[in-house]
């Protein structure tokens, strides 16, 4: 396996850069009041990226259909809400726990053959999910939607307002408590031992490390994570569609954490915001084509280095943490040393 | 039942040559190249104007569709791909759907989002009983062109100059430049040919699968279960595959018209639980 992903060159972000996302986030709530549902989506869509660099960039998995777990969890906690109880945390809960049987289940379909392989089996299941999703209208609304999600107040206090503006706040306090606890779960012993499994399996194994175990757990908790995003999607608006599931999804998904960097998991926040901050500029000029644009990004990004362009969206950051720390420049100097 | 297998069988053959250029980029050049449906879809697209523009006969632009693609693929290949063949397999799977997806979007500027149609000529719609089998005279001309071009495949690839070198500069580039083959070249001509037949491809299946600008993203997933099942090392196990894949999802879609999809990605799925290199692979290929 000498095929894995390069080395990271990405600066390693302290932890303060959880403070700077933090109060750019509740800033920008403050001062664009207009803009609570792209803030919403762009929150959600961080989400569901940092559960993808779970897999992708700690453990180098590569999954072309990780808008499977997204949109189970869309359908799940629409489901849940509408016939069942209204409750947000009640919901988000329990599409996490449906989504991470489902990572469970198909954990082991990741854990042989080479990158092709896991590109196929994870597009499949994705493909099947679509299929039933599609074919059980009578549950699922079918081609038109599941509509009628009405929820409750979170916590029993604060109602969901036609602003957004309750919605974005709890979904970005989700995010960023994801974000801790992803955060600490990468920084942990397992953490480590899945990077160490991305550098190099065999070596991974040859030291101890239960290889397909902690693949299989990381596939979990990332499908876990994806699956919280996708039900604050289906919380904050209402609605459940089909294009949760669809392909589009899992590659739009894709170009969200390469215009961020993987590795880092802050890289999924950064991507988000770039992205829908384009998404809802380019289709405002051309709706219909924005499809191309998106695959413009793609190829210039890959054929000008993915690590150039992280590098670059990450200045700003590193220099601010630099001078924060009085020593400017110093999160880049241990950069470049991980291999 | 017997309609069935040899309509099965017809579009199968016809998978074969929409996939075979894949399974020569990705077994032979090692590069996983989503955006090959695009390249069947120029071919298709190729076909229709050429017919109701230029007004060409249906048979005339069958090589013409391969020419343009294939002229498509050289542009492209020193442009762009090449850069590519030394990344990981990361970089050209988003590489390559990025360009699939401005072909998408480009197709649908162009020419709007709405399928097109090939006018067969009358010698080619009609449909004749042998031993008791209906058999369509287009998917018999299907059958034939797919299988010659699977053996002549199979030849260039073992027994001419030009296959050695190729297998050649695959196996180590390096000891191969330096024994004096132009590396670069023959995967240009490799990486062309191998778009040319996918638009050849995409000129037959137009008529049978239907065409518009989503073609590279609908269709991917088969080429793709056939390359994976087929395995790449050879020709025979994309061909064995694509027979199979192809008759069972006309079968499928016959017997369980509920079922859609299902068949064939569960079908996939088990396959490459219990063999991950491949139905057909000599041997695990790293």
């Amino acid at each position: 396996m000498n095929e894995e992903l390069p080395a990271s060159v990405i600066p390693r972000v302290s932890h303060r850069a959880e403070w700077i996302v933090l109060a750019l986030a509740v800033g920008s709530a403050f001062l664009l009041p207009r803009y609570y549902p792209v803030l919403n989506e762009m929150a959600i869509i961080a989400l569901f990226a940092i559960s993808l660099d779970l897999i992708l960039g700690y453990a180098g998995i590569v999954s072309l259909g990780h808008a499977a777990f997204f949109g189970l969890g869309v359908y799940v906690a629409a489901l849940f809400a509408k016939h069942v109880h209204g409750d947000p945390f009640i919901g988000l809960i329990v599409a996490a726990i449906a989504t991470a049987a489902l990572g469970l289940a198909t954990a082991v379909l990741i854990l042989r053959g080479t990158d092709l392989t896991r590109l196929m089996v994870t597009l499949g299941v994705a493909l099947i999910l679509l299929e039933l999703a599609n074919k059980l209208d009578w549950l699922t609304g079918g081609a038109d939607g599941l509509q009628g999600v009405v929820m409750r107040p979170v916590l029993g206090l604060y109602a969901f307002d036609m602003a957004g503006r309750t919605a974005y706040w709890y979904s970005l306090s989700v995010l960023l408590s994801m974000l801790w606890l992803t955060r600490h779960l990468v920084a942990s012993p397992f953490g480590m031992s899945l990077q160490a499994i991305r550098d190099n399996r065999l070596r991974a194994e040859a030291i101890g490390i239960p290889v397909n175990a902690r693949l299989t757990a990381i596939y979990t908790i990332s499908a876990a994570v994806a699956g919280v995003a996708g039900g604050l999607l289906a919380q904050t608006t209402g609605f459940a569609s089909l294009d949760a599931l669809d392909f589009q999804r899992s590659a739009d998904i894709l170009l969200v954490l390469v215009i961020g960097g993987t590795g880092y998991l802050f890289g999924g926040v950064i991507g988000a915001v770039i992205f829908t901050a384009m998404h809802h500029w380019l289709s405002a000029l051309t709706p219909q084509y924005w499809q191309f644009w998106i695959g413009l990004m793609l190829v210039v990004i890959v054929v000008a280095g993915r690590e150039q362009l992280t590098r670059a969206i990450l200045f700003p950051f590193t220099w601010l943490l630099g001078a924060l720390r009085g020593r400017t420049g110093s999160a880049r100097d241990r950069s470049g040393t991980s291999r | 039942m017997l309609t069935i297998l040899f309509d099965g069988v017809a579009y199968g053959m016809l998978l074969f040559v929409l996939a075979c250029g894949l399974a020569i980029t990705l077994g032979l050049m090692n590069f996983v190249n989503l955006a090959h449906g695009a390249f069947a879809m120029v071919g298709g697209y190729v076909t229709v104007l050429a017919m109701s523009k230029l007004g060409l006969p249906f048979l005339a632009c069958l090589p013409l569709a391969f020419l343009v693609s294939a002229l498509l693929g050289m542009v492209l290949e020193p442009t762009l791909y090449r850069r590519l063949y030394r990344k990981s397999h990361f970089d050209q799977v988003l590489f390559s759907i990025g360009l699939a997806f401005m072909a998408v979007a480009a197709v649908d500027f162009a020419m709007g989002s709405t399928q097109q149609n090939i006018r067969l000529p009358e010698w080619l719609r009609g449909r004749s009983e042998i031993g008791g089998v209906g058999m369509g005279y287009y998917r018999l001309l299907i059958i034939g062109v797919c299988a010659a071009l699977a053996i002549s495949l199979q030849l260039i690839l073992s027994k001419t100059r030009f296959g050695s070198r190729l297998r050649a500069a695959v196996d180590d580039m390096r000891v191969a430049s330096g024994m004096g083959i132009n590396v670069n070249r023959v995967f240009l001509f490799t990486f062309a040919f191998g778009s040319g037949i996918a638009g050849l491809g995409g000129a037959l299946g137009a008529e049978l699968f239907g065409l518009d600008p989503t073609f590279p993203l609908k269709f991917m997933i088969y080429f793709l279960i056939v390359v994976s099942v087929g395995g790449t090392t050879t020709i025979s196990g994309p061909l064995l595959a694509s027979l199979l894949l192809g008759i069972a999802d006309v079968a499928g879609k016959y017997y369980f018209p509920k079922m859609g999809g299902f068949v064939i990605y569960t079908v996939m799925i088990v396959i490459l639980l219990w063999r991950p290199q491949g139905l057909f692979a000599r041997a695990p290929s790293k």
